[in-house]
């Protein structure tokens, strides 16, 4: 059962809104809605949220995004369309049924942190539970065990304005995680901190979630945090959703002619992996074989070079044309030996830290899993080719975003 | 412009001060005794203690929540107020002005709260002030005398109609200005519009509704002179007095007085809204956190990103 599951919600702003859900379904437009005096935020929204899944939401502003995140805690009821909480309709709550709703199920981090000022650290991190009627001692140890998790023990008794940007927001965070709710919403969290330190938020909400496992739907208007934290990416635009897919498939396989120009100047050496560009292996031979048998395998796919495996598939090492032959003058039954700086990456490696590799070693690299096996190989022009943006001069982008996908390419 | 008919709203607003009169003399009655005993047993309460004594607390208030030097003032000013011999009226404004705002407060922060929360009632609510502001004072003391005669009542009740609409406007601004996400934050931790209200609203607010108190005491002290007009005892009655009978040196003493406790009251209450870091009741609280600070920092660890612009 999906922890959110949203069946065609919109929301529409203005003035007896349900006329917009007409007309919206009669196949009027957004402008014609806004003639109306009706603004359409999101338009027929269907998504689900697995539990333990990051899910994000990612679009400019003005795309909607907020909005829906706002519906799925209620802070905005749905004008149509159904929203799931774990399987419980949450669509049309009465607002006790919201609070209940809100301090059992879902908690939420703001973009500009909205802690409580003239409360300490300490306090804020146990508000939810403060709200809830938990007692004193229990909401402190919570308090405290959240701000550990987040690694803020011992400022429990800071006030918020004796804190860093970073800080502050590692507060909202633990507010969030003390609540004890399986659901958080980050509504835009990271996106009031600096560079540096929203690379270092995105590290440690990665780590937290590898421990806990929390279901988060987060809300970006920046690609490459949306690529780094989200297990699937919800593209939004104008209020509707565009695509949804994994970082791979959003930059390999864009939906829309937005989409794509969008992840034009993504870096995709850090979003793509290497189990996602490896080929199968081919030009791989068995450590018994014969070198004939290496020569009619090499002639066969054109190379110079032998991947060369034992029987339980794991690298021995590479052999090279000219040995080979060396070997067939000589009269020898068994392959040369095999060299052994084949590099051995795993499919999970981005491509960035295969470069180095790759300048070192002649040979293809050899993708192995957990096991040691070889699973693929990543020869050096597929690297390469790899970082050049898929249907990039047929799509009709303009010379400046073409520019632009060059240079993040090569970045 | 004789063809407009002459609208008696004047007859009409006679004819509802009479029926009041007439209909709900108990309500009057019960008014008028509450505010003459309070502002009467405040003023027995402060001319209990010796004008000296009485300074020097007010001084030591002053040190509290502000300064050193504001407690030299006060000690000076208030010594100034016993030598010119206008003690007594000079408490009786006090109290009144303590009274009508104690009321006053009472009636304005609930009302600004719900202008703040519900439009309508916002709509509603600011002709009403517009209206309670702009009319001249001169012109409330005419029913007031009618209903509660002369004495305390009648001042502490013009005072009251005439200091509440900044009290109700800067508790609404206040309300209103605090920063959305931070009430959103409560709503989306599952605050009752209760908790949000005692928890983020009104101690956000603070500040300015503290202003809009501080508005109240200072617009009830200029009204507590008006009252002197309908015989409410204090310095008002002196200086209306000194008009009578064209006295520049009474009326100059009084006034003085006047400006004396304005300036005492001001400046007490808007240190309230703001506490100032030279007061003796910060360097208190910092002493005490400083205390804690250093329990807390016995079992503390650092923390990663402390280095990062604290």
């Amino acid at each position: 059962m999906p922890a959110i599951e949203a069946t065609g919600l919109t929301k529409i702003f203005g003035r007896r809104p349900q006329r917009g859900v007409k007309m919206l379904r009669e196949g009027a437009t957004r402008e014609q809605l806004m003639k109306e005096g009706l603004t359409a935020a999101v338009i027929d929204a269907t998504f689900d949220v697995q539990p333990g899944e990051i899910f994000v939401v990612m679009g400019l502003s003005g795309s909607g995004k907020s909005t829906l995140i706002r519906n799925v805690n209620g802070l905005l009821e749905p004008t149509a369309g159904t929203l799931l909480v774990d399987g419980d309709d949450v669509t049309h709550l009465p607002p006790a049924g919201l609070r209940a709703l809100r301090r059992n199920k879902v908690s939420m981090v703001f973009q500009h942190f909205a802690l409580l000022p003239h409360r300490t650290v300490g306090e804020n991190a146990a508000y939810a539970l403060e709200l809830k009627g938990v007692s004193k001692a229990d909401r402190e140890k919570a308090a405290e065990e959240a701000l550990g998790m987040v690694g803020l023990d011992g400022w429990g008794g800071h006030l918020p304005s004796e804190l860093s940007g970073g800080m502050r927001q590692r507060v909202g965070l633990a507010r969030a995680l003390a609540a004890g709710t399986e659901i958080m919403l980050m509504d835009e969290a990271f996106s009031a901190l600096d560079p540096l330190i929203r690379k270092e938020m995105q590290d440690q909400l990665l780590e937290l979630q590898a421990d806990l496992g929390k279901t988060i739907l987060f809300i970006t208007h920046d690609l490459n945090e949306a690529m780094r934290l989200g297990d699937r990416i919800a593209m939004m635009r104008d209020g509707k959703i565009v695509q949804i897919g994994t970082a791979e498939q959003i930059l390999n396989e864009p939906a829309t002619d937005y989409v794509s120009q969008f992840v034009a100047d993504v870096d995709r050496t850090r979003v793509l992996t290497a189990g996602a560009v490896m080929e199968r292996p081919v030009a791989v031979i068995g450590s018994e074989s014969g070198p004939r048998a290496a020569r009619k395998l090499m002639s066969e796919h054109q190379t110079s070079s032998l991947l060369v495996v034992g029987r339980d598939r794991k690298v021995v090492g590479v052999v090279w044309e000219d040995d080979v032959a060396e070997a067939i003058r000589q009269g020898s039954d068994n392959l040369p030996r095999p060299s052994r700086a084949v590099a051995q990456v795993s499919p999970e490696t981005p491509l960035a830290e295969l470069f180095g590799d790759a300048a070192e070693n002649r040979s293809p690299l050899a993708v192995v899993n957990e096991k040691g096996a070889l699973v693929g190989v990543i020869p050096r022009v597929t690297l390469l080719s790899a970082l050049a943006v898929p249907n990039g001069s047929e799509n009709g982008t303009s010379t400046d975003s073409e520019a632009d996908a060059t240079a993040g390419g090569a970045r | 412009m004789s063809f407009i008919p002459h609208i008696p709203l004047g007859a009409g607003a006679e004819a509802a001060v009479d029926w009041i009169k007439a209909n709900l003399p108990v309500v009057l009655d019960a008014i008028s005794d509450s505010f003459n005993f309070l502002a009467g047993e405040l003023t027995d309460l402060l001319m209990l203690l010796p004008a000296l004594v009485l300074a020097a607390l007010f001084a030591v208030l002053g040190a509290w929540v502000r300064s050193w030097k504001f407690a030299i003032f006060v000690l000076l000013g208030m010594t100034l107020i016993i030598s010119m011999e206008v003690w007594e009226p000079a408490m009786q404004t006090l109290s009144m002005v303590l009274v009508a705002t104690l009321v006053a407060v009472i009636i304005s922060i609930p009302v600004g709260i719900l202008a703040a929360k519900n439009a309508t009632v916002s709509a509603i609510v600011r002709p009403v002030l517009d209206f309670m502001q702009t009319m001249p004072a001169l012109v409330y003391l005419v029913p007031v005398v009618i209903f509660f005669s002369i004495g305390f009542a009648p001042g502490v009740v013009a005072t009251i109609i005439f200091s509440l609409p900044p009290g109700v406007r800067l508790t609404e601004l206040g309300i209103r200005q605090v920063d959305s996400e931070t009430v959103e934050a409560g709503e989306a931790f599952g605050g009752t519009s209760g908790q949000i209200l005692r928890g983020i609203q009104l101690p956000l607010g603070l500040p300015t509704i503290m202003a809009g108190i501080n508005q109240v005491i200072m617009l009830g002290l200029s009204m507590a002179v008006m009252a002197g007009f309908v015989g409410a005892p204090g310095l008002g009655k002196i200086v209306t007095g000194a008009l009578a009978t064209v006295d520049v040196a009474v009326g100059f003493e009084a006034g003085l007085g006047i400006v004396i406790l304005a300036i005492f009251l001001d400046r007490l209450t808007g240190a309230i809204g703001q506490p100032t870091p030279g007061s003796i009741g910060a360097a208190w609280r910092r002493r005490q956190s400083a205390k804690a600070e250093l329990a807390a920092a016995k079992s503390r660890r650092p923390a990663p990103g402390a280095g990062v612009g604290v």
